[in-house]
């Protein structure tokens, strides 16, 4: 590169970041990491000229404790179903309204008016999904349609499971397959939760996040999994498959809420607005790779999650899915004690 | 009239009172930088939890009481926490394998490079601060690319046919050994490096010409003399071994918890911060007593050889 080149290049960058200066506002979105797609986020800064930041968390409870300490500078946050309840009850967020803004006809009727937040008064939908078992074929050839991959784990696959360690969807998915329900505080179904799960860690190889890499290089046969995660490895390598559970699955949603004390309020409902638009919840979703609970959104999807099984739950397997819940703390104190002493 | 011994006197103690007020702002500042995140941990301690995390600022003794007893879930007697002991001697069992682990590794490696040309001295000094310039995640990803079982050993190892089947090395507490060694051998070559750089050989030869073996002059001139970088190294393995968090959970699989993650888990997902802090504060009194047991007894024998 000659001088003149580089003086081109420099004068560019220079016009380049006096554009930015130049945006009517910002937007500062506080999300889970690897969650936000660039292109959605270029789109709508160049339509409400806007300088969008993103800062990631890890989980619900890093970004509870973080916002409730204040003066985090953030306009938006994503929590899911299950902590969206607290964030309003402790009055974290603002009331924005989001069921009377221009775009919510959009929003699919079953998300419409859930129980965490009735009426959409605080929340939008971002994604939803499920929680389930993932299997390679090539390792095991058996049904797999059961958490007794996880819990009573077949020969084949004896000491090759891995299990996320989210302490709340382990105890759900075990709850179910002894056949209590979920949040339950019954002594004697808790009591077979705790013997099933000190029993069956001995076949599993690991508890960690990181799936898509471990199940694609076979470090793991199987794992317990979200299922956006398990398109990404079946699509990597088609024997993977993901599994609806016969005894009952969770179902979770992460939701778009803006803070009370976000300093960006028009901008933050612009956004809430923005997502709710068929062909931009499309993008999203190309990027995480979850449903969206935008109606119409399906024509804009990617090839390749227009009918894949992980994404579009089958209609035989859809009445056993079961929105999780947040349990009283009581009830949480006694799930913590059988976790500690399940990785004792 | 003063002397001239008491005007001296007099302008030294000026000296030392001008030397603390003007060293007061820095000293003020260290001192509450120490002591004020500690304080606020001890505090948070003897408060009772928060429903979805944070504290409800009431005094409660349950934190410090479920640190070491606890009631049964089911039949509600109370006894010892055993889950709790269990990971505290896991964690301590494992620093402290792994402080032997970089005291073998290390001491020949230090002996080595203090024998070394002055010159070169440097240039290996300089290799094994390398690993420093990482961060210690991506140091312990590596780690695991060799280890795993399409790793390089196992690859290696399969294409020679030395092996059938991979080797399970990966989420095995040899893994975690492994890993930790790694990432804390420097800590415990540089300190002996330290001292046995400035080791008089001259005491090697002249025990060498009173015919001692190979051994006892390690055993009795080395060692005796690069004991103070030997106990610095340990301390500074040990304790950071102790706390360890990204190791173990990435090579270790995150079955078996650490303290670190027993810890991390009351600040998260347990949403029980008072424990997380009571448990911090255990594990602080544990090493301060297990610190001043060693460093007397270290202290102590080293007179005897001294």
């Amino acid at each position: 590169m000659n001088w003149k080149t580089t003086a081109t290049a420099m004068g560019l960058a220079l016009l380049a970041s006096t554009g930015l200066a130049r945006a009517d506002g910002v937007l500062n979105i506080y999300n889970w990491g690897n969650y936000t797609s660039p292109d959605v986020i270029k789109k709508f800064e160049a339509k409400y000229n806007v300088k969008v930041t993103i800062t990631d968390y890890d989980s619900n409870d890093t970004a509870l404790a973080k916002v409730r300490q204040g003066g985090t500078g953030f306009d938006i946050a994503v929590p899911s179903q299950t902590y969206v309840p607290i964030w309003i009850k402790e009055g974290l967020i603002q009331e924005t309204d989001p069921g009377k803004m221009e775009n919510f006809k959009n929003v699919a009727p079953e998300w419409a008016n859930p129980d965490f937040d009735p009426g959409r008064k605080y929340s939008v939908p971002w994604a939803w999904g499920t929680i389930g078992v993932v299997v390679n074929t090539d390792a095991y050839k058996g049904p797999a349609d059961s958490w007794g991959i996880i819990f009573n784990t077949p020969d084949e696959l004896k000491g090759k499971v891995n299990v996320v360690p989210e302490m709340g969807d382990v105890m759900f998915a075990a709850i179910k397959y002894v056949g209590g329900q979920q949040c339950t505080d019954d002594k004697a179904v808790l009591k077979k939760v705790r013997d099933l799960l000190v029993a069956a860690k001995p076949n599993w190889i690991a508890m960690e996040y990181n799936t898509i890499e471990k199940m694609g290089a076979g470090d793991f046969k199987a794992t317990s999994d979200w299922n956006g995660s398990a398109l990404r490895q079946r699509l990597a390598n088609p024997a993977i498959h993901y599994n609806y559970p016969k005894e009952g699955f969770g179902l979770w949603s992460d939701n778009v809420v803006v803070l009370k004390e976000a300093k960006n309020v028009e901008n933050a409902k612009l956004f809430q607005n923005f997502i709710m638009d068929p062909e931009n919840a499309a993008g999203l979703s190309a990027f995480h790779r979850y449903a969206n609970a935008i109606t119409g959104s399906d024509k804009y999807m990617p090839a390749d999650m227009k009918d894949a099984p992980e994404v579009i739950i089958p209609a035989a397997d859809k009445p056993r899915g079961e929105l999780q819940q947040m349990c009283s703390p009581e009830t949480q104190e006694i799930y913590t004690k059988i976790w500690t002493e399940l990785q004792k | 009239m003063a002397t001239a011994e008491e005007v001296a006197k007099a302008a030294e103690r000026r000296d030392v009172r001008d030397r603390w007020l003007l060293s007061a702002p820095a000293l003020l500042v260290i001192f509450l930088a120490a002591t004020g995140p500690l304080l606020i941990v001890l505090v948070y301690s003897f408060l009772t939890p928060g429903s979805y995390g944070d504290v409800k600022w009431q005094f409660s003794p349950e934190a410090w009481i479920s640190v070491f007893l606890e009631r049964d879930i089911f039949d509600d007697t109370l006894s010892i926490a055993a889950a709790h002991v269990t990971i505290f001697l896991r964690s301590i069992k494992l620093s402290v394998v792994t402080t032997i682990a970089t005291l073998v590794l290390g001491f020949p490696t230090a002996y080595f490079m203090a024998t070394r040309s002055e010159k070169t001295r440097d240039l290996w000094l300089f290799l094994i601060t390398i690993p420093f310039w990482t961060n210690l995640l991506i140091r312990t990803f590596a780690v695991l690319q060799i280890i795993r079982n399409e790793g390089i050993i196992n690859t290696i190892l399969l294409k020679l046919g030395i092996i059938s089947a991979p080797i399970q090395i990966l989420y095995t507490d040899t893994a975690i050994l492994i890993g930790m060694a790694y990432v804390y051998l420097p800590l415990m070559v540089l300190p002996i490096y330290a001292s046995m750089e400035k080791l008089d050989f001259r005491l090697v030869e002249a025990g060498y010409d009173l015919y001692a073996s190979r051994f006892q002059v390690l055993r009795r001139i080395i060692f005796p003399l690069v004991k103070p970088g030997v106990i610095a190294g340990s301390i500074l393995v040990f304790i950071p071994a102790l706390g360890a968090y990204v190791t173990p959970s990435v090579l270790g699989g995150g079955k078996n918890m650490m303290l670190s993650n027993l810890i991390e888990l009351q600040f998260g997902q347990g949403r029980n911060w008072p424990l997380g802090s009571a448990l911090s504060i255990a594990v602080m009194i544990i090493v301060m007593v297990a610190l001043l047991a060693y460093v007397r007894n270290a202290g102590r024998s080293g007179v005897r050889h001294g």
